[in-house]
């Protein structure tokens, strides 16, 4: 696997402390996933290739969140809740496939647990790179196939494969009447790998390679149910919007190589000081089309469309894939170039004041939402803006953390929803009603039914909220705390945005930050009024049916529910006497603590403790002050039924989502069409089409000439034979 | 002696040229090959005489390919006539692609 040469050459010029531990397993880490989806790939197509009596997809059964029809097969009639209808078809290889998707995930979880025991004894302060093979060697570009593992790549392993496995696990409960089981399984794995790909690639085109797949794993999973033509158009807009993304990463790449020559991240990190003028155009116009990628994959404005509507994937998908890590890919493509941030003060800002303004703005729309997963969708986006808004003010810990727990909550309450989800498609599905499945006006109640959903999913909102002691509280808590300190002091608050100082930019970032913190208890407070409690209105047929999820969905719950509640020990802040304080600053310090030392230069020397706690304090206070408000103003009443009493004035503009999609298609989408349409079709291609056209005809009017001379007639040819022997003989004989 | 002999060879074989071009008999046609033929043969009898014997015996290749020629050339000439009630060369037009 490891090419020898290379490898013995890295170890004679420093034998690095990881070498000869689990560390040296790193190759196996990726490999896992992609081994699971090989198999299950080879299962799903064998089902498809060799339909027999057992056919799965003969009568198909889609799963719970599906307003999908059926997969791989036409021939299902329209009445999949017939009365008659054979009870739901298990895949062919179900119970193959649920042994391979979970333990490969698993696996790679356990040996990520093995290297990070190895690496917390020795605490390397230096990266480390294992090369396998030169892959692009070009002239100057030297490319190699290389994985990183430092304390920040095995954060987020440990992320990816510890969620991961917990979702695939619920995955096997929550999809296992599909048809597409095996499928489901195989895309799942190979996003895992391309993610782990993407997280330990040792180099920018290592990342870009894990970047695109997961973009591919993702449009194949939005997209899963493809034969409902709503989940492919989401897909679709999910892979066109994230290439523009790539475009912005891509541009970036060219420029850093055309700079710096080099693209490996111990390259760039030891040339961009020398390379590049700190502050200057350069590194800044890098930074800024490194943010435009970010902002694709991570769903900020101004690309953030696709995210809500990834949500017609499988609800685990989402869970995984959109919130718990895919979207974080950039915020760790940000804190992973966060010394070219902290050389570029302007680009932070960006960043900052990107995310501020998604995080108020997707808080504000998830206010309206009536599709309980659109309303985490929204606060997904709302909580990446938190992530952009700390890496942007250089607080690239407090924005990993916040990435950590978000990981933890997040994922809990999409399974948490998934699960509402599950019970209720099953309860519609039983009394062949058509009512959405998704809709929290069809909720209500639920607490009684599903008890330990409800209180995990409290417990995440909790969380999220930033209820102290819970998990989310301690990330926000520090990324607001920081970026007030870095508008007291900071090159940040010295540097200016678009002419306005860097100091007054933070400040207006903080209050945005603690309006959509409030914001974020609002609306996940009203999400589970709305689920959970008051009456039941799924309809008297269908109650009876609603029933706690079985216990390989709540068990990945149980789980999550206890990571948010205490994940936010993991980096406690010094001036509250709770446990080791900020246990993962110095995990992360010898990866950020170069560009977080240089962004907060300029800095007071120690901030008062007080004010960490006062900032505290008014955190927490926000977040009550949401979670009280919601429960006051909506509490007592029930939500309106669907398509009753339109909303007015701004309730009908967040309903709408700021009309952002209509606008985007009337001024992007359409007029790109009628370009397409008018300019390129009709008359570009038209123009070209008419050259092909017009050299065919010289040709074929050249080969009527030799055509014509083709009489058959003997004489003819009698005649050209002795013209040409007679010129013949006239130039040889003078 | 050897100008007289290419000489006439020359007229022959113009002969047979102009023959093969403008007729539109198939057999005179042919008959005109023949004639071109032979117009070579007198050229090597000639040149023979001059510069050894050896290329009279191309003479006699010549006279067998001929041979076989007609008889090869005839039949197809009957064939065709069979087929078409005619030999007018201008009017077989079957090599036209």
């Amino acid at each position: 696997m490891i090419a020898p040469a290379l490898q013995a050459a890295a170890l004679a010029a420093a034998p690095h402390p990881l070498s000869g531990t689990a560390a040296d397993w790193v190759w196996a880490l990726p490999l896992f996933p992609l081994a699971g989806f090989l198999v299950n790939a080879a299962l799903a197509v064998v089902a498809v290739a060799r339909p027999g009596p057992a056919d799965p997809s003969a009568d198909r059964h889609s799963a719970p969140d599906a307003t999908a029809a059926g997969e791989d097969v036409a021939g299902h009639g329209p009445g999949a809740g017939d009365a008659d209808a054979p009870p739901p078809a298990r895949h062919r290889f179900a119970s193959v496939v649920s042994l391979v998707g979970p333990l490969a995930v698993g696996l790679a979880f356990a040996l990520a647990c093995a290297i990070f025991a190895a690496m917390a004894r020795v605490h390397p302060t230096t990266p480390f790179v294992q090369t396998y093979f030169h892959w692009i060697p070009a002239g100057d570009l030297q490319v190699n196939a290389a994985f990183q593992l430092d304390q920040l790549s095995l954060t987020l392993v440990l992320v990816i494969t510890g969620v991961g496995a917990l979702i695939h696990l619920f995955s096997v409960a929550y999809m296992g009447d599909d048809p597409g089981y095996a499928r489901y399984f195989a895309y799942l794995n190979l996003f895992v790998f391309f993610m782990l790909v993407l997280v330990l690639g040792a180099s920018y085109p290592v990342m870009f390679v894990g970047w695109e797949g997961v973009g591919l794993c993702s449009y194949l999973l939005i997209g899963f149910w493809y034969a409902d033509r709503a989940n492919a158009d989401a897909g679709k807009k999910a892979f066109i919007v994230n290439r523009i993304g790539d475009f912005g990463f891509l541009i970036a790449m060219f420029l850093l190589f055309v700079q710096l020559g080099t693209l490996d991240y111990t390259g760039v990190l030891a040339a961009a000081p020398g390379g590049l003028e700190a502050g200057g155009p350069v590194v800044t116009v890098i930074c800024l089309f490194l943010l435009l990628g970010c902002a694709g994959k991570s769903a900020q404005i101004p690309l953030y469309v696709w995210l809500p509507d990834a949500m017609a994937g499988p609800t685990p998908v989402s869970a995984l894939i959109h919130a718990a890590t895919m979207v974080t890919a950039g915020v760790y493509l940000v804190v992973r170039s966060g010394l070219l941030f902290a050389m570029a003060p302007a680009a932070s800002l960006t960043v900052a004041v990107m995310g501020a303004v998604t995080a108020l703005f997707a808080a504000t729309i998830g206010l309206k939402q009536w599709d309980i997963k659109k309303v985490l969708a929204y606060s997904t986006i709302s909580q990446l803006g938190f992530m952009f808004m700390a890496v942007g003010a250089g607080a690239y810990v407090a924005g990993i953390f916040h990435l950590v727990t978000h990981a933890f909550f997040k994922a809990l309450l999409f399974l948490g929803a998934g699960s509402v989800i599950h019970a209720m498609h099953a309860a519609y599905h039983a009394t062949h009603s058509h009512e959405d499945a998704q809709d929290m006006r069809n909720m209500g109640g639920l607490r009684a039914r599903m008890p330990v959903t409800w209180i995990l999913m409290w417990i995440a909102t909790l969380a999220i909220a930033g209820v102290p002691l819970f998990a989310g509280f301690f990330s926000k808590d520090e990324i607001l705390g920081t970026i007030f300190d870095r508008a007291g002091g900071s090159i940040l608050r010295d540097a200016h945005w678009l002419g306005i100082p860097g100091g007054v930019v933070l400040y207006a970032i903080y209050g945005m930050g603690l309006v959509a913190a409030f914001l974020t208890a609002v609306y996940m407070t009203r999400l589970m009024l709305y689920t959970f409690h008051g009456q039941n209105r799924t309809g008297e047929a269908a109650r009876p049916h609603l029933h706690e999820a079985p216990w390989l969905m709540t068990g990945p719950l149980l789980v999550l529910g206890a990571l948010s509640a205490v994940g936010g020990f993991l980096n406690t802040p010094a001036f509250l006497p709770i446990g080791p304080a900020e246990t993962l600053a110095r995990w992360l310090d010898p990866v950020v603590g170069p560009a977080t030392a240089l962004i907060a230069a300029g800095a007071p020397g120690d901030a008062d403790p007080r004010r960490g706690l006062l900032l505290s304090l008014i955190a927490a206070a926000v977040a009550a002050t949401g979670i009280v408000v919601a429960v006051v103003r909506l509490g007592r009443s029930a939500p309106v039924r669907a398509g009753a009493a339109p909303e007015t004035g701004i309730e009908s503009v967040l309903a709408h989502r700021y009309y952002v999609d209509e606008a985007y298609d009337r001024g992007i989408v359409r007029p790109l069409l009628a370009f397409s349409n008018r300019v390129l079709w009709q008359g570009v291609d038209g123009l070209i089409d008419g050259l092909v056209t017009l050299g065919a005809r010289v040709w074929v009017w050249f080969g009527g000439i030799g055509s014509a001379l083709q009489t058959g007639r003997v004489g003819t040819y009698a005649w050209a034979l002795v013209v040409g022997a007679l010129v013949v003989l006239a130039i040889t004989i003078r | 002696m050897l100008a007289e002999s290419i000489a006439l060879s020359a007229l022959l074989f113009v002969i047979g040229v102009v023959g093969v071009l403008t007729r539109r008999n198939a057999i005179i046609v042919f008959m005109c090959v023949e004639l071109m033929l032979n117009a070579v043969n007198l050229t090597f009898i000639a040149f023979g005489r001059v510069y050894g014997y050896g290329a009279q015996a191309i003479v006699i290749f010549v006279m067998t390919v001929a041979a076989a020629e007609a008889a090869v050339g005839l039949a197809i000439v009957i064939a065709i006539f069979r087929h078409r009630q005619t030999v007018d060369l201008d009017s077989i037009n079957l090599l036209k692609g």
